[in-house]
Parts: C-alpha cells; structure tokens; sequence
C-alpha cells in the first residue's frame, strides 16, 4: 500500500527516505529504551539495598530515566504513525531527518547537563527547583539541560507540523481527518482510515502540548538566566502537566495505529471507522487536553471546579478505550482463525496493557483516593503499566514485523511475548503494592519494610530487560538488510 | 478496610477480570466464524458496557466528589491549628503536637521549592497529604482517630535529600493534650 501510494504521489525515492528513517527511528528507540530500562533497574536496585547509589547519582539517573522515557516513547511511536500515516496521505521525509538529528542533538546536551553538570530537577523540573538546587548544580547546566529538552521539542513539533499539513491537503481538513463530516455533516462520503484519524488527533494535541512545554521551557531558562523574572510555580504547575500529560498519552495514539494496521492484515478483517469509532476519537482528542488538572488534585489552591473535572473526566476519558478501541480489537481477533505469534501477540499485549493500565489511573484520579496514593509508588506503577505493557509491545511489534519484511504469516515465538507480559505484570504490580503500602516515589533511599516490593521488582524487572533485548535485538540484526533493500 | 486496600482490591478485580476477557478471546481465537454477525454482537456489547459505565459509573464518580478534602476547611469551627513551612530538606511547625479527635486544620507551604506534605500513622500507612508550595498556604483540615507519633514525609520531588526530610508530628489521646 505504502508503494502503490507513493507512485500515486510520484514519490517512490522519498518513501524509501522515509523507510529508511523509520528503521533508524526504531534502531534509536530500542537501544535507548534498553538503556533507560538499565538506568531503572539500577534505581530499584539501590531502593532493594543490593547496590550502594549515591543519591545524587540517583536522582541523575531518574531525571534521564523519566525525560528519556517520554522522548523515547515519542520517538517509537512517531515511527510507527509516520510508517503507517505515509500510506494514506503524502509525507516529506526531510521532516523525519530534521527531527532526529534535532532530538539526538537534544540527548548529548541533557546527558551532559545531567551526568557532568549534576542537574537532577526530574524530568519534571518543577519551578523553581531547577534555580533551586540546594547547591547541587549551577544554573548553565539547567539551561543546557532544558535548551536541549527545547530542540527536541521543537523537532517533533516540525514533524506534527508536516503531518499537519499533509493530512489537510489530502483529507480537506483536521474536522474531516477526524471524520467530523460523517459523524456531524451526515455526510455519506467515505470515513477517514483509523490511522489517519488517529493521526489526525496525535497532530492536534501533541502540537498544544508542544506549545505549552516550549512556552514554560524558556520562560524557566529566562528565569536560570535572569532570577528577577519570576514564574507563578502554580501556572508553572499546570503548564508542566498540561505539557507532561497530553505528551505522554499521545505516544500511545500513534502506536496504537501498528494495531489498526497489523491485525486486520493478520486477520484478514477491516478495522473501518465506524460513527462509533469517529465519536470516540474525537471525544478522547477533547478529553485528553482538559483531564490534566488530575495531576493537581493535591493543589489545594486550585479552583475546586478543576478538581471536579479532574475527575468525573478521568473517567469518562476511560470510555473510549475501553468500550470502543479495546473492544475493537478483541472483536477482530475472536474466532477469526488466526494462528498467534510474536507480532500478533504483543498487539494483543499491548491492547490488555493499555486497557488494564487505564483502571489504577483512574482509580487514583479520583480525589478521595489521591488524597492517601498521590505520589506514592501507585503513581509509577499505572503509568508504567500502559507504557510496559501497552505502548512498548506496540513499537517492539512493529520492530518484529519491519524484521520480517511486513510479512505477516505466522511464525511463533509467542512464548516470548507471553514471558515478556508476565515479567512485565510481575514489575508492574510490585509498584501497585508499593503504592497501597504508601511508598513514596521519586526516593533514593528505601525503608526496611518497603524492601520487599523492591527486590520482587528488581528481580522482575531484569526480565524484562532481557526479554525486550531480544525483540530489540531481532530487529537490529536485521537493519543492513533493511537498510540495503529500503 | 483502608482507602488503599479498597483500591488495590478494585483494580485488581477489573484487571483479573479484563485479564480473563482476553484469555477467553484468544482460547477461542482459533476456530474461524463470519465476521459481519460476531462484529454487531460486538457493537451490541460495547453499547451495554458503554451505558453500564455510564449509568453505574458515572453516578458513583459523582457521588465520591462529596469526599473532597478541599471543602471540609472552611466548614470546621474553632479547629486546631497547625502552621507548617517547608525549607530543602526540613520541616516546621509551630506546634508539634495536637489533639486526636478534634479536628486539625494544617496551613502549608513552603519556603524555596514544591514539596509534599505526607502523613503517615504509626503504623506506616499514609492517612493525609497535600502540596506544599512556595507562595501559597494550600489548607488541608485532618481529624486523627487515634494517639501515636505521626511521621510527615516529603512527597514532592525536591532534590538532593528528597528521601531524608522527615519529621513528627504527636497525637496525644482526646482531652488530653495542649492541643
């Protein structure tokens, strides 16, 4: 399809670029996320007192772990829109290569910001603490440090921007690539593709997150550079976890189009946008931008009105995916025939875990909850649930599926897929049960009686590590040969 | 049963019984049947679990707001007072001790960065917390059931000795304190 649609667009050398930069997307994304998993596993490990971490080793590590983990989700997820997104509509490349050499250029300048410049805010850099330190680090390593978080924002705004612009001069509109004339405009024209419009509703709030994250990024390097100009730390609050929110949750709307275009082919059955589906985009497109005040519900300054949206919203934002693309793709897969392997299996992973992720967040997006969970280890353990479990089996099938030249005959090694999802759940609910212990998160030194959840945790998580080594590694073993053929 | 426990049992219900939705969906994966009929049984059962949400759900969401912390300040009369600041990496108060049964209105906030002020009873498990910011006096009013030495944690990030900025708070049995 991609090839039919790129000679329908007199294009076949810029989508061999663009295959070519989806495959050194991914090449990226798996030995950065195996790092940044390393990185973890070295935090539980000091938490479980079986290695000895200076502190402020420690709160260095987290604050790479958490800003890679998020620039990563986005780099993995952004491939697999882009690969799927360039069969429907034309897409310029150039776009994908500024925006790689702008987020590596952002990596070297954050690691050296962190690991030679001690800077250690989290990935959150909560105003002030990043002026703040307690004289742990001077102010040119939070300005190196955040200008590099600032080109990387402003490559995948570059990229939204090219998606943008693409699915406009095809599609007529950003309301027709979300179907607004079928769903509305009772229009009998045919829907958008589902990549298409979920591709559609990653453009529009990635790019107001990137908006708010570049606008409080350099007004905080504004206040490191000049402290008289001061930043209200509640506006600064918000506009962090407006950013932080949508951001993260817009990594899982690009990979989960690997699920709206692998099982169908798997399957044999269309995945088409149905009112439903449309109605159910564009309802989490508006809740997704206006949930965020959940992340503040222990802000009591906050208008009460924020926190009441906080979360009835929450839970609403929960019925779309569990009720419509949930549903979905267990609708396609039952009794349909189909012989599982790897790839069909870490799709059907990676619905459960973005599905089951769902439930502990909006559990503790409620406020009676929150009051005695927030910022315990409940808070890590459902965020790393739908990322674990949801959007990192989306991009390691995608890997998988590159491997094998697309094609999609079955051909085994589920079992791995299957160990990968229980090490994962062991990890996972190490992090739930720290949380009901009320253990606190973003803590360098564990108590006694926490130690127990760490070191199942620890264990746990090096499984993961080698299991995610293997998909990572069948895929890298595979790019001359991807590279060569385009 | 605490807040927590209630919790981790609910998710763990949901999420045992999403689990045993997909396995059931997958053991029966193999066996092939047409598409279009099992697509509208689909649709029909994503309408039920739609409505149940919406009509079993939504109203207990609703209802659970009544359980805000945010109201319950300025509706306590004659409460006990607890000014609390923050400072990297320490707390204070101006009293550090208080009544049990009698409630506590705590007015916090912090001197330099965003901390979080965490208490925990004493047998480990958190019972209050709010943000503790720089600029703002965030007013969280707490009851306490019962006498003991209450920890307060740092649950906001804050840097270098995040994890070692603790202090205690006394709960001393009800009529009998100088609370």
């Amino acid at each position: 399809m991609a090839e039919a649609q790129a000679a329908a667009t007199g294009g076949t050398a810029a989508m061999d670029r663009g295959r070519t930069w989806v495959v050194l997307y991914l090449a990226t994304t798996g030995v950065v996320i195996l790092l940044m998993m390393v990185f973890g596993l070295l935090m539980r490990l000091a938490q479980s007192e079986w290695i000895v971490l200076d502190p402020a080793v420690f709160y260095q590590l987290l604050t790479v772990h958490g800003i890679g983990m998020v620039g990563i989700a986005a780099l993995g997820g952004i491939a697999i829109l882009w690969h799927f997104l360039s069969a429907h509509v034309p897409l310029r490349s150039a776009a994908l290569a500024i925006n790689l050499v702008l987020f590596l250029v952002g990596v070297v300048m954050i690691l050296w910001a962190v690991f030679i410049g001690g800077f250690a805010p989290a990935w959150t850099f909560l105003y002030p603490l990043p002026a703040i330190s307690g004289g742990v680090w001077e102010p040119w390593a939070g300005v190196l440090d955040l200008t590099g978080v600032l080109l990387i924002g402003v490559g995948f705004l570059i990229l939204c921007l090219e998606m943008g612009r693409a699915i406009v001069a095809s599609q007529g509109g950003l309301g027709r690539g979300l179907g607004w004339h079928v769903l509305f405009g009772g229009s009998t024209d045919k829907p958008p593709a589902p990549t298409v419009v979920a591709g559609t509703m990653v453009v529009i709030v990635t790019t107001l997150a990137l908006v708010a994250g570049a606008t409080i990024v350099v007004m905080t390097i504004l206040n490191l550079l000049f402290p008289s100009l001061a930043i209200d730390p509640l506006f600064a609050k918000n506009m962090i976890y407006f950013f932080g929110h949508v951001f993260i949750n817009a990594t899982i709307y690009m990979g989960v189009a690997a699920v709206y275009e692998l099982l169908p082919r798997i399957t044999g059955r269309p995945w088409k946008a149905s009112r439903v589906f449309l109605g159910a985009w564009t309802l989490s497109t508006t809740m997704v931008l206006i949930i965020f005040p959940h992340h503040l519900l222990m802000d009591f300054a906050m208008p009460r009105w924020t926190m009441v949206l906080g979360q009835v919203l929450s839970y609403v934002n929960s019925f779309p995916v569990l009720a419509v693309t949930g549903l979905g793709a267990l609708a396609i897969v039952h009794r349909s025939g189909i012989r599982w392997d790897l790839v069909s299996t870490l799709l059907l992973i990676a619905m459960f875990g973005w599905m089951a992720g769902v439930i502990p967040a909006v559990v503790d997006a409620t406020v009676s909850v929150n009051y005695v969970m927030h910022n315990t280890l409940w808070v890590p353990g459902h965020f790393h649930f739908y990322l674990l479990l949801g959007l990192l089996p989306m991009i390691f099938a995608f890997m998988i599926h590159l491997a094998r030249d697309e094609d999609v005959t079955a051909r085994g090694g589920d079992l791995t897929a299957i160990l990968y999802l229980l090490f994962g759940l062991g990890f996972v609910a190490m992090f739930l049960m720290g949380g009901w212990a009320s253990v606190p998160r973003r803590w360098a030194v564990h108590m006694p009686e926490w130690l127990v959840w760490d070191r199942i945790a620890t264990v746990m998580a090096a499984g993961v590590i080698v299991l995610a080594g293997v998909f990572v590694a069948i895929f890298l073993a595979r790019i001359p040969r991807l590279l060569r053929h385009g | 049963m605490t807040v927590q426990t209630l919790s981790l049992l609910v998710s763990l219900a949901a999420i045992v019984a999403l689990a045993a939705v997909f396995l059931r969906v997958r053991a029966l994966s193999h066996t092939p049947v047409d598409y279009p009929p099992l697509l509208a049984r689909a649709y029909r059962l994503g309408r039920i679990a739609l409505w149940t949400m919406v009509v079993v759900g939504l109203p207990v969401t609703v209802w659970l707001l009544r359980y805000m912390p945010h109201t319950t300040a300025a509706a306590v009369a004659d409460p006990q007072v607890v000014n609390v600041s923050s400072t990297q990496w320490f707390w204070e108060f101006d009293r550090e001790s208080v009544e049990a049964s009698k409630p506590v209105e705590f007015h916090v906030t912090s001197t330099d960065v965003n901390h979080g002020f965490g208490l925990y009873d004493p047998s480990g498990r958190m019972v209050a917390q709010v943000q503790a910011m720089p600029g703002y006096i965030n007013v969280m009013t707490h009851t306490f059931e019962a006498a003991g030495d209450y920890r307060v944690l740092c649950l906001e990030y804050c840097g270098l000795a995040h994890h070692a900025m603790e202090s205690v708070i006394t709960v001393t049995a009800a009529g009998g304190s100088n609370g």
